[in-house]
């Protein structure tokens, strides 16, 4: 230390280093206090600006996601559909293959789904039907996420500019089915698929109307958690993964067909995204139309990358995001603030979260005030 | 494992406030009324929905009525969502504002018979018949008719003071262009009403109609609007939600192209101060009041509503600087005239079309037999020709809704490729 002083180099005020092997419970202090100063900054903001009490804001928060038994389960729903994107996206971005095309994948998966809703909805009986169903759109959301993957491994061609535009060719797609199978004509909406009959939507389990239809989605993905998470932890493919994702060379000089190891896993990704698109389509909204994902398929890269790819952790970070919008529709419906108001709050508190990541990740050093240049 | 439980202590954080702050629903006997709504003050459309219920219940008494307001509620199962939370937080009349929220709502209605649900601009309340479902719109097509005559007073001024260019005329006609959001009945009601508006001041005129394909989209309706300025057009028109085409032809019209708009819903003289001449608008406090008023009284809301002029339902803005001479005299005629209804805005005399499917036309091209869409099933089937007009929006008879798709001669219509 005292050769150090010695050279004339000035200390700078404040310099960052990477930490190692910070204790988990320190970590998890430090995403609480990111967490509890979000909250400040965001009461502040609130009171600053409307003079509301903080307090009501976000007990109105908190009643518009879990107020009622419904409101309860359509959050949980709601989150299990955010969810299975997230799962569909994370074994390729753990691959570093940047998968934006989760929206795409998703539309495929919901027109295939309309399809055989409209086609077969009272037709077949309904346990055929939601087989072919999910096998159909979990095939095309696989070949919709398939084709820049084939693209990748033979020509090499940027996987983000083309999942990016194969979302336009998808929400075209779904444009012209929804005219075609618009109702009433003219409309330009298909409105709701079979709504006597209804033919190819999800059953409803158990027979309390407030939580019954939102039963199956949940548990669907539920399942799906449960595997991905072994899938990418416990399974020969889900280290082949990591390690492509890691370093392609380390792959290849194992002797792991990285191609088909990427196309393998878009096959994967794209057919649990179209699988959301089925959940979406047969067991929630019961129509299509070109809004349906929602934007899913890029809030789902938050989730995914927040969570650090861990399918349990996501649960957690599919249901903040759900509870901020449930929250924010709330705080709009009771204290008429309107949606740009808690898109701040929600900016805000995601803001803290992140960043949180950094000061897990690295550490502040600051310059002594006693070292004094010789 | 940590973020786990950091994310548990956001829930039990949000727990603990939801529990601690429960317990506040108290009505004192109160009408509760849910607005489900496409957008919010920030936007035209559904502002005008707000200030209509607000404007109503503040006429009606507002210790009576307690509105629950849903914003930005989607066309989706999000609008089924906001509907069934409604009924369950007591309302007993339910209102959604946008089309696209019809097929939600009438779900909503079959399952709960003892609440009332309203799809404003809706269609379907006559076929679906159910005691608890109905529509209601506003007769825009006379606001859209005497904003038409505006256009046809600066069409006539323009041209008797020498304004105009060759590039103006088309085959000796002053040239009009209309951004429209759908070919549907609604939209094509309206350009025709328009149109005939402006046909009663100056009658040689052709009318050319694009569609953007949505309802609100500055840019493309900004785009449509250069396209016919480019082409010619003297007055650009809309029926479309954005401010895209006055603020083009706002930019124009300052760089000394003879050109001015006819907005739709808001003024758009905010936008376009020198090129605005005035915008067909609602007033829904009109119907908000007649509705919640049956709502207290606790008696039956009409399964179709359609008023306009008669009863204060729809108008048009302030006349912007660069109206005609004479223009507001002759505004209030127009007004006065369907206001005692002597005056019909598709009068069969003033227009004449092609005989079609569904259309029958005498030797002289004026339309003596149109069968319009009543019942949503694609084809038109009832005869909407009465005592020499065509019957738009009568909602005792047919529906509240527009249902008039006629085409006819001297606008023509530029389809945009399937998109």
């Amino acid at each position: 230390m005292s050769a150090a002083v010695t050279t004339k180099t000035k200390e700078p005020f404040l310099r960052i280093a990477k930490r190692e092997g910070l204790n988990p419970w320190k970590a998890w202090g430090i995403r609480g206090i990111a967490l509890i100063c979000a909250l400040l900054l965001c009461a502040l903001f609130v009171f600053a600006l409307t003079k509301l009490n903080p307090l009501d804001v976000y007990s109105s928060m908190a009643k518009g996601a879990f107020g009622t038994t419904r409101r309860i389960w359509i959050t949980l729903q709601d989150t299990a559909i955010l969810l299975c994107v997230a799962l569909g996206l994370a074994p390729a971005f753990k691959m570093k293959f940047w998968n934006i095309g989760g929206e795409g994948q998703i539309l495929v998966g919901g027109i295939t789904t309309a399809a055989c809703m409209i086609y077969l909805g009272d037709l077949l009986p309904l346990w055929l039907n939601i087989i072919i169903m999910v096998v159909a759109s979990s095939l095309s959301g696989a070949l919709w996420g398939l084709i820049p993957a084939l693209f990748k491994a033979k020509w090499n061609t940027n996987e983000t500019l083309f999942t990016l535009m194969m979302n336009y060719i998808a929400i075209q797609l779904t444009a012209f089915f929804v005219s075609k199978w618009e109702n009433p004509f003219g409309s330009n909406s298909v409105g709701i698929i079979n709504p006597d009959t209804k033919g190819g939507w999800l059953p409803e389990i158990g027979s309390n109307r407030m939580v019954s239809p939102y039963v199956l989605p949940v548990a669907i993905v539920l399942i799906l958690t449960v595997c991905m998470f072994f899938y990418l932890r416990n399974s020969k493919h889900g280290y082949e993964i990591s390690i492509v994702g890691d370093s392609e060379n380390t792959a290849r000089y194992a002797g792991m067909n990285v191609k088909k190891i990427v196309l393998r896993t878009m096959l994967i990704s794209g057919g649990i995204c179209g699988i959301a698109g089925f959940i979406n389509v047969a067991g929630a909204s019961h129509t299509i139309s070109t809004n349906i994902a929602g934007g899913r398929g890029f809030t789902a890269i938050i989730v995914a990358w927040l969570a650090k790819f861990n399918a349990f952790v996501m649960i957690f970070v599919s249901l903040l995001l759900i509870f901020l919008e449930k929250g924010a529709s709330q705080i709009a419906s009771d204290h008429g603030l309107n949606n740009e108001a808690s898109e701040i709050m929600k900016g805000i508190i995601l803001f803290f979260v992140l960043a949180s990541e950094f000061f897990i990740n690295y550490r502040l050093i600051f310059r002594k005030k006693d070292k004094k240049e010789a | 494992m940590k973020k786990i439980f950091a994310l548990l202590l956001v829930l039990c954080m949000a727990t603990a406030l939801l529990v601690g702050c429960g317990g506040g629903d108290t009505d004192g006997g109160k009408l509760k009324i849910g607005a489900i709504l496409i957008g919010d003050e920030n936007e035209g459309y559904t502002f005008a929905h707000i200030k209509g219920i607000k404007d109503a219940v503040k006429a009606l008494g507002e210790d009576k009525i307690e509105v629950i307001w849903k914003y930005t509620v989607g066309e989706d199962e999000k609008a089924y969502n906001a509907a069934i939370d409604l009924v369950e937080q007591g309302c007993t009349y339910i209102f959604s504002n946008s089309y696209g929220h019809q097929s939600h709502m009438l779900k909503a209605a079959q399952e709960n018979p003892e609440v009332n649900f309203v799809a404003v601009t809706g269609d379907t309340a006559k076929t679906a018949n159910l005691d608890n479902f109905s529509n209601a719109f506003n007769d825009t097509y006379e606001s859209r008719y005497v904003s038409g005559v505006v256009a046809g007073m600066k069409i006539k001024e323009l041209v008797e003071g020498n304004k105009l260019t060759d590039k103006n005329y088309r085959d000796g006609k002053v040239k009009i262009g209309y951004v429209g959001a759908f070919p549907y009945a609604e939209v094509v009601s309206g350009y025709t009403a328009f149109y005939l508006g402006i046909k009663s001041v100056y009658a040689d005129v052709v009318m050319d109609v694009s569609y953007t394909n949505s309802w609100f989209s500055i840019p493309d309706e900004g785009a449509a609007a250069e396209a016919f300025i480019a082409d010619g057009c003297v007055i650009i028109s809309q029926h479309a939600d954005s401010t895209g085409a006055p603020s083009a032809v706002q930019a124009k019209n300052k760089e000394g192209t003879v050109v001015y708009c006819v907005g739709y819903n808001i003024d758009m003289l905010a936008v376009a101060p020198d090129a605005a001449l005035t915008s067909a608008t609602n007033d829904w406090s009109v119907y908000y009041t007649y509705a919640i008023g049956q709502a207290l009284k606790g008696e039956k809301i009409a399964t179709n509503w359609a008023k306009g002029y008669s009863d204060g339902a729809v108008g048009i803005t302030a006349l912007g600087t660069a109206c005609a001479a004479g223009t507001a005299e002759k505004v209030a005629e127009v007004e006065a005239a369907l206001k005692n209804g002597t005056l019909k805005v598709f009068d069969l005399n003033t227009f004449t079309a092609q005989a079609a499917d569904g259309v029958k036309v005498d030797a002289n091209g004026k339309v003596t037999e149109y069968l319009a869409d009543i019942d949503g099933d694609f084809t038109g089937e009832t005869n909407v020709v009465k005592d020499g007009y065509i019957d738009e929006s009568n909602a005792d008879e047919f529906r509240s809704a527009p249902y008039f798709a006629l085409r006819i001669d001297g606008i023509v219509e530029h389809m945009k490729s399937e998109s």
